[in-house]
Order: structure tokens, then C-alpha cells, then sequence
């Protein structure tokens, strides 16, 4: 079936077309073609090692840090193919920001935590810088928490809190696309509630792809879905319907538990 | 908590608990308690056998700072408090002073650090971020091999090879550069003889460069890569991962590092010897020649007669033994901080 038709009336914000991904010789995705749409929640689910991670750590050429590590084919991002050897990473990784498994503070102040990444990119004067940091910290829902505190290293806070402060550092450079690699999977489920609310909010700013282990967690927040199984994407489409009425049958085994 | 401690305390209990415990009950107890009695014997052998093999090595080392203590007291009794700040080093007048030589040693080491830790830091940063899987694992091996390198050879060389390129292709340039500037002036002033304490610095710093290099690599890997991924994931360059994340992240480690360098740039005895110049006087300038507390022990001890030069020299080590003794002490601790707690 073909993958690009799910959503006809979608702007697209990411095009993947034809996507091969190797570890060394081990082939890590097998052709994968998918759209994700502008301003929308897709929820990439499966097993463990089915390359829903892997599919995520392309967007943002992640696995360039890794030599043996290779993706082919065509990721395209406003026009232009993200593989590209002429693509600047930096620049493609400060437009689709990305939050993973566990919660990653800069050892530095949770100012700090928020500036670093925007002064990388714009030079703004100190009080626009904490406008900035304020905003940032505000749409993670984090700035009450944190606005007695900023100059405390962000170390200092609890694992919820470093995750929120891991979003709000990744909103703060004002990316297209934020990538969420199981955002959740290390916190207590008040944290990880919290984290839920604070994607469909961010998602009327921001394109949103999230890896997620926890199908309820995907059914709750996504406007799509994507099943991948060993390196290849089985089923993808609206969220709903790939919940209620999946139309493979391994999507249907994988999502009534009867593997994974 | 470091893990690592709380496996070793938790192997130590259980080990412990393994002597305590000697099963009581059983079908035949006699045969077994009466084994279980010699085995109980010989562990409390062994264990002690070790122990005392163990504290030979410390007895060494206080033995060491006592005897060297003794040795130097006719000296600090004679000259007092004065003898670790007096200018003076003179045989035939009986007069001796460590000022001297502890400049050497001080200045020479410095001016080691600042060549080696820069120099180290990208030696560490190429390895760990952006060398080749292939050339990584040789290129670290020559490295740690440059450390077992003899002294004595650096000296030759320094001597021999280093020392004469020296004066005639660095020291003139150095001097014509900055030989008229106010302040710095003087420590290039003077005639370009090839060695002396600039020279020593310089050998000295090759010598430290892979123990500081080999120390920053390690610390450097123990940054947990998802930290380096979140810093590339907001669009830093390798230098600014470097820089804000795991240079700030194993700072601790790194300075550890440093010590462990500065400690053996302090002690270091022949190929200092060889390049110093071998001179009692302090002048201003790095191209005159000078000389390390261990340089004056290496020159000296075969033809010091007992009595208070004898003593002096041993004063002088006794300087060097707590100085390194403090320094290296310091790095162990701030390394052994810098892995288990990461750099926090």
C-alpha cells in the first residue's frame, strides 16, 4: 500500500522516500516511505529494535556521530534532501530539535540550560535572551517551577522537571520539528501526564514525532500513526483507525498484545 | 553513589560473610568441622602474609621520609627557616639555600603545563570525537608507549639535539620578537645557549604530554554519549560540545590529569639535568641556565662530603619528596572524583 496517501489534505513537513538505513552490513530499516504532517503528533510504535528510533535518529542525521553508520535515500525537509552530504547537520539539527529516553540537563545553570542552544544560532541582547528563556521555560510548562531558581544547576531538579527543561531548551532555538525519542519512559506518570499535555500544546507551533513504547500514551496524543516491525513500516495512517480498525494483521497482534 | 564502590563493598561483605559463616549443622560434622578448622587456618595465614607484603610498601615510604627527615636536620638546624627561602648555594662557603633550585623546579614545570595542556587537550579531543575508528586504537598506543620512553633518552636528545636547533632557529626569533616588549622582555633576554630553564620547560612538557593526554581521553569517554547527542541535537558544532559540555562535565578529571603531569614534571631528574644548564642563579630570563632541586641531587650527591652540604642535599629532597607527595596525592583524589562522580 502506499504510505504518502494517508493524509491527502496534510502540508507535509517531512517527506521520506525510499529509506534504507544500515548499521555496518546489519540493514536497520528496509524502504521506508512516510509523510509527516505539518502541526501534527505522529506516533512511530512497535517492538523493541524494530527501527522506530532508528527511523527517528535520520531526521536529524544523529547517526552522522557514528562511523559504519549509513542512511539511503531521501528525506526531504522544505525542498531540500536532509542526506545530502552538502546538508549542514548544525543547521538541520537546530530546525528539528530533538528530547530523548532520559532526561539530558547541560551541566551548567538552568538559565544557562535554555541560552546556550539559542546563542549558538542569534545573537540577542540580555533582555531579549531572558524574554527568551522565559518563553521557553513558559511553553514547558516548567517557568513557575524554575523562575525562583534559574541560576541552580539544572542538575538540581527532578527527573519530570529535566525532562520539561530537555523540551523547553529544545523549543527555545524555535525549531520546524521537535523529534521525541520515548520522552517519557523514565518518569513517574504525574511527569509523564504533564509531558502529554505539553505536546498537544506544543503541536498548534511545532510539527511533533514521537517514538513511544506505550501504545495507550500514542493512542492518547497522536494524529497519526506508525507501526514498524523489523526495519520495515507496516502500517501507517490516522490514529484511530490503526487503533480500532488496523487493516494488517501483525499491527492488529502487536497492538492486542499478543507479541512485542 | 559510585557503583563500582558499592560492588566492592558489597564483594568485601560477602566475602567476610563467607569466613564468618562456616555451616554448623550437617550429617558429618566432625569430619568437616575439623576441615573447615584447618581452612579457617590457613586463610588467617594467607590473609596476614598479604597484609604484610602490603605494608612493606608503606613502611618504604615513611621509612623514606624519615630517614630523609634525619639526614636533613643539621641542616635546617643550621640555616633555619631561611634555608627553604635564602639565594644562595655555595660549597666552598658552606652556605646553601633551596631557593634556587625550587625555582627551577617550579618554572621549568610550569612552563611544561603550559605547553603540554593544550597540547594534550587536542590530542584528547582528536582521539575521543574526531579520529577514525582505525587510527584511534595505534595512535592511543603510541601515545601511552611515549610515556615509557627512559628519561635518560629525552635527555640525550634534549641535549644533544633538541638543545642546538634550539639556540640557533627559536631562541633568536623569540628574542627578536619579544625581547623589547616591557614586561616579557626579560625572560627572553640574555645569550641563546640552547639550554637552560626554557629548554628544560619544553623537554619537560614532551615527557608529560602523554600522561596528561591519556588521562583527559579517559575522563572525556566517561561522558555518557546521550549527552553529547543532546548538545548535537541543538545544533552544536564539535568544538562546542568540547567545549560547554564535556570540558565543563569532567572538569574535575581533567585537572586531576593535569596534577598527575605537574607531579611528575616536578620530580623529574635526568633529562632536566641534561638540558638545564646546571647553574646556582636565578637571573630573570628563561634562556639562562638554572637548576631543579633534582638536578642539584643528580650533580651533587657523588661528591658531597658529610656535613652540611650532605645535609643540604638531603633537605632539598625532603622539599621535593612533600612537594610531589602533595601534588600527586591531590591528582589520585580529583581522577578518582572525576570518574566516579562524573565530573559533577
Amino acid at each position: 500500500m502506499s504510505h504518502e496517501d494517508v493524509h491527502p489534505a496534510e502540508d507535509i513537513a517531512l517527506k521520506i522516500r525510499n529509506l534504507d538505513f544500515y548499521y555496518g552490513n546489519f540493514k536497520g530499516l528496509n524502504n521506508v516511505n512516510l509523510d509527516i504532517a505539518r502541526h501534527r503528533v505522529t506516533a512511530f510504535i512497535g517492538p523493541s529494535g524494530c527501527g522506530k528510533s532508528t527511523l527517528l535518529r535520520t531526521f536529524n542525521r544523529m547517526y552522522d556521530l557514528y562511523p559504519g553508520q549509513r542512511a539511503e535515500g531521501e528525506i526531504l525537509f522544505n525542498g531540500k534532501n536532509l542526506l545530502d552530504r552538502k546538508q549542514d547537520v548544525n543547521l538541520v539539527r537546530a530546525k528539528i530539535g530533538m528530547v530523548f529516553q532520559k532526561p539530558t540537563p547541560f551541566p551548567m545553570t538552568i538559565y544557562e540550560n535554555i541560552a546556550f542552544g539559542v546563542r549558538l544560532y542569534e545573537n540577542l541582547s540580555g533582555s531579549e535572551m531572558n524574554d527568551r528563556v522565559e518563553w521557553a521555560l513558559r511553553k514547558a510548562a516548567l517557568w513557575d517551577e524554575v523562575k525562583s531558581k534559574l541560576q541552580q544547576s539544572g542538575l538540581s531538579l527532578s527527573g519530570g522537571q529535566q525532562q520539561r527543561l530537555c523540551i523547553a531548551r529544545a523549543v527555545a532555538v524555535k525549531p520546524e520539528i521537535v523529534l521525541l525519542d520515548e520522552p517519557t519512559s523514565a518518569l513517574d506518570p504525574i511527569s509523564t501526564a504533564k509531558v502529554e499535555e505539553l505536546i498537544d500544546e506544543l503541536k498548534s507551533e511545532y510539527t511533533i514525532a514521537i517514538v513511544t513504547h506505550n501504545m495507550q500514551q500514542a493512542a492518547r496524543i497522536s494524529d497519526f500513526t506508525a507501526f514498524m516491525y523489523l526495519g520495515d513500516l507496516v502500517e501507517f495512517g490516522v490514529t484511530d483507525q490503526v487503533f480500532i480498525k488496523p487493516e494488517k494483521k501483525q499491527t492488529e497482534d502487536y497492538i492486542t498484545g499478543r507479541f512485542g | 553513589m559510585n557503583e563500582v564502590d558499592a560492588l566492592v563493598t558489597e564483594a568485601s561483605s560477602v566475602e567476610s560473610g563467607y569466613q564468618m559463616s562456616v555451616p554448623a549443622g550437617g550429617g558429618q560434622v566432625d569430619v568437616h568441622a575439623a576441615k573447615i578448622k584447618v581452612f579457617k587456618r590457613q586463610d588467617w595465614v594467607f590473609h596476614k602474609i598479604t597484609l604484610l607484603f602490603a605494608l612493606i610498601v608503606l613502611a618504604g615510604l615513611f621509612g623514606i621520609l624519615i630517614s630523609l627527615a634525619i639526614e636533613a636536620m643539621p641542616a635546617l638546624r643550621a640555616f633555619g627557616f631561611s634555608f627553604f627561602s635564602a639565594n644562595v648555594w655555595s660549597v666552598p662557603d658552606d652556605e646553601f639555600g633551596a631557593r634556587i633550585a625550587i625555582y627551577g623546579t617550579v618554572v621549568t614545570s610550569i612552563i611544561a603545563l603550559l605547553i603540554a595542556v593544550p597540547v594534550s587537550f587536542g590530542i584528547a579531543l582528536f582521539l575521543t570525537e574526531t579520529c577514525p575508528v582505525w587510527l584511534r586504537r595505534p595512535l592511543g598506543t603510541a601515545i601511552e608507549l611515549l610515556a615509557g620512553v627512559p628519561s635518560i633518552i629525552y635527555g640525550i636528545w634534549g641535549l644533544f639535539i633538541f638543545a642546538p636547533l634550539f639556540a640557533e632557529y627559536i631562541q633568536p626569533p623569540l628574542q627578536s620578537t619579544f625581547g623589547d616588549l616591557p614586561i616579557v622582555g626579560g625572560l627572553f633576554s640574555g645569550p641563546p645557549i640552547g639550554v637552560g630553564i626554557l629548554a628544560a620547560g619544553i623537554v619537560l612538557s614532551l615527557m608529560v604530554i602523554p600522561f596528561i593526554a591519556s588521562v583527559m581521553r579517559d575522563v572525556f569517554e566517561t561522558v555518557p554519549p546521550v549527552l553529547k547527542e543532546s548538545a548535537y541535537g541543538v545544533g552544536c558544532t564539535t568544538w562546542e560540545v568540547v567545549w560547554n559540555i564535556v570540558l565543563p562535565y569532567t572538569r574535575v578529571g581533567v585537572i586531576g590529569g593535569i596534577m598527575l603531569g605537574l607531579g611528575r614534571a616536578l620530580g623529574e631528574t635526568m633529562a632536566v639535568t641534561f638540558v638545564i644548564g646546571n647553574a646556582n642563579r636565578i637571573t630573570g630570563s628563561l634562556f639562562s641556565p638554572g637548576n631543579s632541586i633534582a638536578s642539584v641531587l643528580a650533580n651533587e650527591f657523588g661528591e658531597a662530603d658529610p656535613g652540611l652540604h650532605f645535609s643540604s642535599l638531603f633537605a632539598l629532597g625532603l622539599v621535593l619528596f612533600v612537594i610531589t607527595f602533595v601534588v600527586l596525592a591531590l591528582s589520585r583524589w580529583l581522577i578518582h572524583r572525576g570518574t566516579a562522580k562524573q565530573g559533577r
